[in-house]
């Protein structure tokens, strides 16, 4: 009656990666079985997007520079902002794992002990690409257009994909070091809300006093926005390209091993 | 039936040479210390699990149980003496200890927003098993736990017991050799403690070795072979079940009678067996050596002096009890017991 067991003999990189691979399909599926939080994932861009347009539309086209209008100028900003503030999930549901014994138990397990933080970061990716075709849909609905070739295209997900990983990442510390989700909350709303509004996002940065100015201007956020705004509008995108790609790569190289470290360190508590 | 065919299952394990070297203990921990800055947790615990065999680590709250399980189960650093699992060292060779070990702690580690089938599979995967061997296995243990009518339902809406199964289920994905469960009754109605109870007493038929903690004397004399008693961090007592309650003390009789003058009489009838009497309340306590003919004779006795009875309870050596023996104080008094080892 009882089945004869059959070990995988992989060699120990394969073995690490299908970890990755069954922890990135354990959390695809808690983002797919948390109601809640899909709708908020569909619902949140497509408000985002109409409020921003219908309040500040009006007054800030003003400042734009001519044939360009708000909406095509506010999409770059505002899925930038969305990605920022999406990635944050990350951090929540890292917080939820470290607050209940599943942690041991995966620590307890011949397992790479990476995997875990994986899953939640690569499948925060997907879904975070779910909202950003949902803001591009919801923008074309109320007009913008862009003239951006498939190649511009292409790069612009690349980039969005590049932030977004290195977001996750960032919020991937702060979900191993934080005792509470709603700490977890907090502090990731008081980090992005000011990083993504001094910036390029949703105005022209020419009116900001000198000192916000200065910083709103240098910022990675506003590389990546003032990059992916150049692509859709089809505009040079000058430097902006290699600075939020070197920004998000430079990130990433301390974030990934500061990660595990901490959560190594962390769980052992 | 099912007996040879899991122990062969185990012998198909990455394991498998480790059970051909045969180190003598299947756990063995020496002079074990952990502090957490000041507070000494534990003290220099000293254990041996013999193979297939199971060992319960019994004490109260804070005594140190789920701190050794952490740190035998690879979960937690510590600070001196040595721990081997398989002949594996703890510190040196996590891995080939996770590959031999499963673990069930004491809040049930299981994904809630997974069914309990997909629990089952991931863990196997994660265990190293194939996807095809985790599927199987997963059926296999849905239906030796009970929980096959809610395989599909996410482990969220489980009851408490269903969960602990599920719990226990996924760690025995792999029928690893070495099993430790962290108070795995701990919070349970008494049907699904004894549910659990049978699924412990099945696993060791099967030969597996076990490590248990628990806070209940009752549990660990249900299914332990030996029993080590520990408390501030260090070992109080160890042996089997026997050995410790007859240092713990018999099953007592308790007796109350109608009047002062009764318990009198009864005192003069039952002689030195009475251990006890309490005036205020016209109660005697007997000790039982052998229940089946002490509390007959005793009964006898009263019957001959024409003794009235008005109530009677045969009270079993609790934990306390244990406590009461072992270190002569109440569970109260154990600060200052602390303050003298520390001199």
């Amino acid at each position: 009656m009882a089945t004869e067991l059959v070990f995988s003999k992989q060699p120990k990189w394969a073995l690490a990666a299908l970890d990755s691979l069954i922890m990135i399909k354990r959390s695809s599926m808690h983002i797919l079985r948390n109601r809640d939080q899909l709708l908020g994932t569909f619902f949140q861009p497509i408000m985002f997007l109409v409020l921003f347009a219908s309040v500040f539309g009006g007054a800030i086209s003003k400042a734009l520079p001519p044939g360009v209008s708000y909406l095509n100028f506010l999409l770059a900003g505002i899925i930038v902002q969305t990605l920022a503030f999406g990635s944050s999930t990350t951090a929540i549901a890292i917080c939820n794992d470290m607050q209940k014994g599943i942690v041991d138990r995966f620590r307890s397990l011949p397992m790479s002990n990476l995997a875990v933080l994986n899953g939640h970061v690569v499948s925060d990716l997907f879904r975070n690409g779910f909202s950003t075709v949902i803001m591009l849909l919801a923008g074309v609905v109320m007009g913008f257009r862009s003239s951006a070739s498939l190649t511009d295209w292409l790069l612009i997900a690349g980039i969005l994909a590049l932030f977004t990983l290195t977001f996750s990442w960032l919020s991937a510390i702060m979900g191993v070091l934080a005792d509470s989700v709603e700490g977890v909350q907090w502090l990731s709303f008081i980090i992005v809300f000011p990083l993504t509004f001094a910036s390029s996002a949703f105005a022209p940065t020419d009116s900001m006093n000198k000192y916000l100015k200065l910083f709103a201007e240098n910022q990675p956020i506003t590389h990546i926005i003032e990059a992916v705004r150049a692509l859709i509008l089809h505009r040079p995108i000058g430097d902006h390209g290699w600075l939020a790609a070197a920004w998000c790569v430079g990130v990433l190289i301390v974030a990934i091993p500061l990660a595990s470290y901490l959560f190594r360190h962390k769980t052992t508590k | 039936m099912r007996r040879p065919e899991r122990v062969r299952s185990h012998l198909s394990g990455p394991w498998y040479n480790c059970r051909m070297t045969k180190p003598t203990y299947a756990i063995e921990a020496t002079d074990l210390t952990k502090s957490y800055g000041k507070n000494h947790v534990l003290k220099g615990i000293n254990l041996k699990v013999e193979r297939g065999t199971m060992l319960a680590l019994l004490g109260p709250n804070g005594a140190g149980k789920t701190t050794t399980v952490r740190i035998l189960s690879t979960l937690l650093p510590f600070d001196g003496g040595t721990v081997t699992v398989e002949g594996h060292d703890v510190r040196t060779q996590p891995d080939e200890v996770r590959r031999v070990i499963g673990l069930t702690g004491q809040s049930a580690a299981v994904d809630e927003l997974l069914t309990g089938r997909e629990n089952l599979t991931m863990m196997g995967q994660l265990y190293r098993l194939t996807a095809a061997s985790a599927k199987a296995r997963a059926q296999e243990l849905l239906e030796e736990f009970d929980l096959v009518e809610a395989a599909e339902r996410p482990a969220k809406t489980y009851s408490g017991g269903m969960r602990r199964r599920l719990d226990l289920a996924v760690s025995l994905i792999a029928t690893p050799p070495i099993i430790f469960l962290d108070e795995p009754t701990t919070g349970l109605d008494p049907r699904s403690r004894i549910a659990m109870w049978d699924i412990i007493k099945r696993l060791m038929a099967n030969g597996t070795t076990i490590l248990l903690t628990t806070q209940y004397l009752e549990e660990a004399d249900q299914l332990a072979d030996r029993i080590v008693v520990i408390d501030g961090g260090k070992v109080i007592a160890e042996g089997t079940a026997g050995e410790l309650k007859s240092k713990v003390g018999k099953d007592r009789l308790e007796l109350t009678f109608e009047s002062t003058a009764a318990l009198e009489k009864a005192g003069k009838a039952l002689g030195k067996t009475v251990v006890d009497t309490n005036a205020k309340d016209y109660t005697a306590t007997v000790v039982i050596q052998d229940i089946n003919t002490d509390v007959k004779n005793t009964l006898a006795a009263l019957e001959r002096e024409h003794v009235k009875l008005v109530s009677m309870a045969v009270h079993k050596p609790t934990l306390d009890d244990v406590f009461l023996s072992l270190t002569g104080k109440q569970k109260a008094a154990e600060p200052n017991d602390q303050k003298k080892e520390a001199k």
